[in-house]
């Protein structure tokens, strides 16, 4: 890539950051409510001063376009501000609860595009066989399902009556006197139910995508070409067919990462994992503004990053685009 | 990798799951009298630093950290606690504390008569509204020596001895917070109380760790040593962490009512609605008297005779809560039950309609009003759906209007409704909980919990306003009684229920749930059956 292109790559990735800021400013002030109600609500009682009060730390009392400037130039300082609701800097929130975010986050990714491209190759392989057909239907099954009942139904089986695996949680709250191997395999212990929940209704979409790409790679001629010169079926598969057909399939993952990290909110409250899914949540029904906002920033750009990372593995996979 | 090591892999993963059963967590918790407690907090507080912050988890988590003079048996009787005794002057002008001598903060400073008059007459009124609502009312609070505090009211105030709840006036150490922004104090990361639990952790999102304070100032308290309070955000996931084991207390509206039968069942947990009686809270449905056709008395008694508070208790609330008949609960010291009784009476109700000239057109609707759904849970949209089928008795339709908390309270307190439900806790005494939803002087735009329905009469504005100021129970149940009689008659709201919140517990635990106000209390006396 030549300095232009890497420059005008970057100038508009900070366009793109500054466009989603002003317009989450906006979509999140367009919501009724602010955090004084919020807390006035939970508290039992309240008066005029109070309101004030937290009204003011918020600097709500200002005229929007000067909350607006004041909150861009932070964007541009880097600087993610103070949640009042909290006591504590967003940068501090966010941190703590990335870690737990990205494990769950990246396991169910891994579970559902291994999962996705595994079954869907076997079923796109036998098509029209008995096999097939129980792949396909299973993931129907899975993508059809919501999220927060598959989770409760693997607690029940997994956690209620196999007693297998803890319902909920990150680690056990007496982990603090655990040895680091202990700790490690706690926190995985609490990872299996919730990202195979998570993983579950991706895995479900890869399979039916990979499934559909390995009967159309199937069909071309240099398949035929293969076949032809009297290679195995497993050498065709591994060889000639995998490559090709997950290139839909990365891209389309690639797409879905993003949703993932945001979209962890179902699995991560059925799970009490403190991720940033949570975050957002208690964030958006508490008029957290500093905090709200502090977040998209960093996922937006985590998202950028992994539509980067998505690029080069693209690349990786498909030499053809690196020569272009 | 080769397909035989795979095989192996494969192998290897179907050996161990069964294997991790072993290391599942064991809450085999019940050592003797002390050990632990594992708690459920929904939703995580967003600080625990009472004094500051009053939302509800706040209050259930710092009544362990943090105390306030008194505390109050099941009759709301006041019992010592950083007090050890009081006296009240004869004019009902002045109270004098006398406080525990051995009370210390928990970084080892004494607790002094100094941390009272500064925590009352300085910062709670700078940052608590219902505290700054009492203590408004003293000409002075002073210390004469160490250990007494003396309040002198500016007139007398029936309920005084009821604001000294945890919650209500949390005592705050003077030491660290003196002279600094209260709010933004790095100490309030580190709450420093004089309860007999102190914070040890609080990884947020998952759990809040409190452990025995060792210098704790009651003889032979805490028992427990140490309580964990963990964040469960789903409500079917607090029921299994019940039924598990891997909780073993959960409070207020943590278990939704149709799960409560089935844990209270269990045999190794217990239930209790003991414990709430400070907060005693009202459930009514509210109609915005300012539109029509809610300004219109005919309206609102048709509107409570189509209702049936039974059937909230038995089909929304699985029997918990009992009817109420009117403003003040029954489980506080002046309710009166002499008052007009509404029973559920549908042709009664559409006479009332018919006569106001509401009439039913082609598809039997006489009007449309909307109903604002309160976005708290379950129960609250299941009370919002009664309150449509009910209504279509009577030819009203209801168009249901949700929202989410921060919209909800600002269209409540802002009067952007024509109806919704609402609960509001009674903290001990009319004056202090119940006057607020009624009288005209506190019909305050933008201000939750105030009275945001618009009810506006003088006479009971006078009622109200003389029982706070006079110190006889017997005169203030007399204007009490009258009052009641006239806002029964006039429905400024239609109450429906006194509301019961399920404790339920392990079966094991004891003590636990000893003062009015239960599982916000201290837990000192908490611990497990030998």
């Amino acid at each position: 890539m030549s300095l232009a292109a890497i420059f005008s790559r970057v100038a508009g990735i900070v366009i793109t950051i500054f466009v989603i800021a002003t317009i989450n400013f906006v979509l999140v002030r367009a919501a009724p409510g602010d955090p004084a109600a919020v807390i006035a609500g939970q508290s039992g009682a309240t008066d005029e001063k109070f309101l004030a009060q937290v009204r003011a730390e918020y600097g709500l009392d200002q005229p929007y376009v000067v909350q607006l400037g004041a909150y861009l130039g932070k964007v541009a300082t880097l600087d993610l501000g103070y949640s009042y609701r909290l006591r504590r800097p967003v940068k501090d929130l966010i941190a703590e609860r990335l870690g737990p975010t990205l494990l769950l986050t990246l396991s169910a990714f891994l579970i559902s595009l291994l999962g996705g491209v595994v079954f869907g190759a076997l079923a796109g392989v036998r098509h029209g066989k008995i096999s097939d057909l129980a792949i396909s239907l299973l993931a129907l099954i899975l993508y059809a399902t919501p999220v927060f009942w598959f989770g409760l139904m693997l607690v029940l089986l997994f956690s209620i009556k196999l007693e297998w695996l803890p319902a909920f949680g990150y680690v056990d709250m007496r982990a603090g006197s655990f040895g680091p191997f202990a700790y490690a395999l706690d926190v995985l212990k609490h990872l299996c139910l919730p990202a195979l929940t998570l993983g579950a209704i991706y895995m479900a979409m890869y399979a039916r995508l990979m499934r559909a790409s390995v009967i159309e790679v199937a069909a071309e001629d240099y398949i035929k070409t293969a076949r032809a010169k009297g290679l195995t079926e497993g050498a065709i598969l591994r060889g000639h067919m995998l490559r090709n057909a997950s290139l839909p399939v990365i891209t389309f993952a690639g797409l879905q990462v993003g949703a993932m990290i945001g979209g962890a909110v179902v699995v991560e409250t059925v799970f009490s994992w403190p991720g940033l899914g949570r975050l957002i949540f208690d964030a958006v029904t508490s008029r957290d503004y500093p905090v709200l906002l502090g977040l998209f920033l960093v996922m937006s750009i985590l998202v950028i990053a992994v539509n980067l990372l998505t690029d080069l593995i693209h690349r990786l996979v498909d030499p053809r685009l690196a020569v272009r | 990798m080769k397909r035989r090591g795979f095989n192996k892999m494969l192998l290897g993963a179907g050996l161990a799951l069964p294997a991790m059963s072993l290391f599942r967590d064991g809450v085999a918790y019940a050592q003797g009298a002390a050990g632990g407690l594992t708690a459920i907090i929904n939703p995580e507080p967003p600080v625990l630093v009472l004094p500051i912050n009053q939302q509800i988890p706040t209050g259930t988590i710092g009544g362990k950290i943090y105390e306030s003079l008194l505390s109050y048996d099941f009759e709301l009787k006041p019992q010592p606690q950083l007090a050890e005794s009081w006296e009240i002057s004869e004019d009902g002008l002045t109270y004098t504390f006398h406080l525990a001598k051995k009370a210390k903060w928990h970084d080892g400073k004494p607790f002094t008569s100094a941390d009272v008059v500064f925590s009352c007459n300085v910062m709670l009124k700078e940052v608590h509204p219902r505290a700054r609502g009492v203590f408004d009312r003293c000409e002075s609070i002073t210390a004469p020596d160490d250990h007494t505090v003396v309040f002198k009211l500016k007139a007398p105030f029936g309920p005084f001895l009821l604001a000294f709840e945890t919650s209500s006036a949390p005592m705050a150490p003077k030491h660290i917070y003196e002279g600094t922004d209260y709010r933004k104090n790095p100490a309030n990361d580190t709450p420093i109380g004089t309860g007999p639990f102190k914070l040890k952790e609080w990884s947020r999102g998952s759990h809040i760790h409190l452990v025995a304070n060792e210098d704790y100032y009651l003889e032979g308290q805490p028992v427990l040593t140490e309580i964990f309070y963990k964040v469960v955000p789903d409500g079917a996931s607090r029921s299994v962490a019940m039924e598990t084991g891997e909780a073993q207390l959960s409070q207020f509206a943590d278990i939704e009512p149709f799960d409560v039968p089935r844990l209270a069942a269990m045999p190794n947990l217990k239930m209790t609605t003991k414990g709430y009686e400070f907060f005693s809270p009202v459930l009514w449905y509210e109609l915005n008297l300012r539109k029509k056709p809610f300004d219109d008395l005919r309206f609102r008694k048709a509107a409570r005779l189509l209702l049936d508070p039974k059937f909230i208790v038995d089909k929304i609330n699985f029997g918990l809560g009992k009817p109420a008949t009117g403003p003040i609960a029954s489980t506080t010291k002046f309710y009166d039950p002499n008052v007009t009784i509404y029973k559920t009476d549908v042709a009664a109700a559409n006479a009332l309609l018919d006569e106001m000239g509401l009439k039913k057109d082609a598809n039997g609707v006489r009007t449309t009003i909307k109903f604002l759904v309160v976005p708290f849970g379950e129960f609250w949209t299941r009370l919002a759906e009664y309150f449509r089928q009910a209504m279509k008795q009577g030819g009203i339709e209801v168009v249901l209007e949700t929202t989410d908390p921060g919209g909800f309270a600002q269209r409540v307190s802002n009067w952007e409704f024509d109806t919704t439900s609402n609960m509001l806790y009674q903290n001990g005494d009319p004056a202090l909980g119940v006057a607020r939803s009624y009288i005209s002087s506190n019909i305050r735009k933008g201000v939750m919990f105030t009275n945001t329905e618009g009810y506006s009469n003088k006479e009971v504005d006078e009622l109200f306003d003389r029982a706070a100021v006079l110190t006889s129970d017997k005169e203030r149940a007399e204007l009490y009684s009258k009052v009641q009689k006239i806002l029964v008659d006039d429905l400024p709201v239609l109450w429906m229920t006194e509301q019961q919140f399920p404790t339920i517990h392990d079966a094991r635990l004891e003590n636990a749930i000893d003062t009015a106000i239960g599982v916000n209390g201290t837990f000192g006396r908490a611990r497990w059956a030998s």
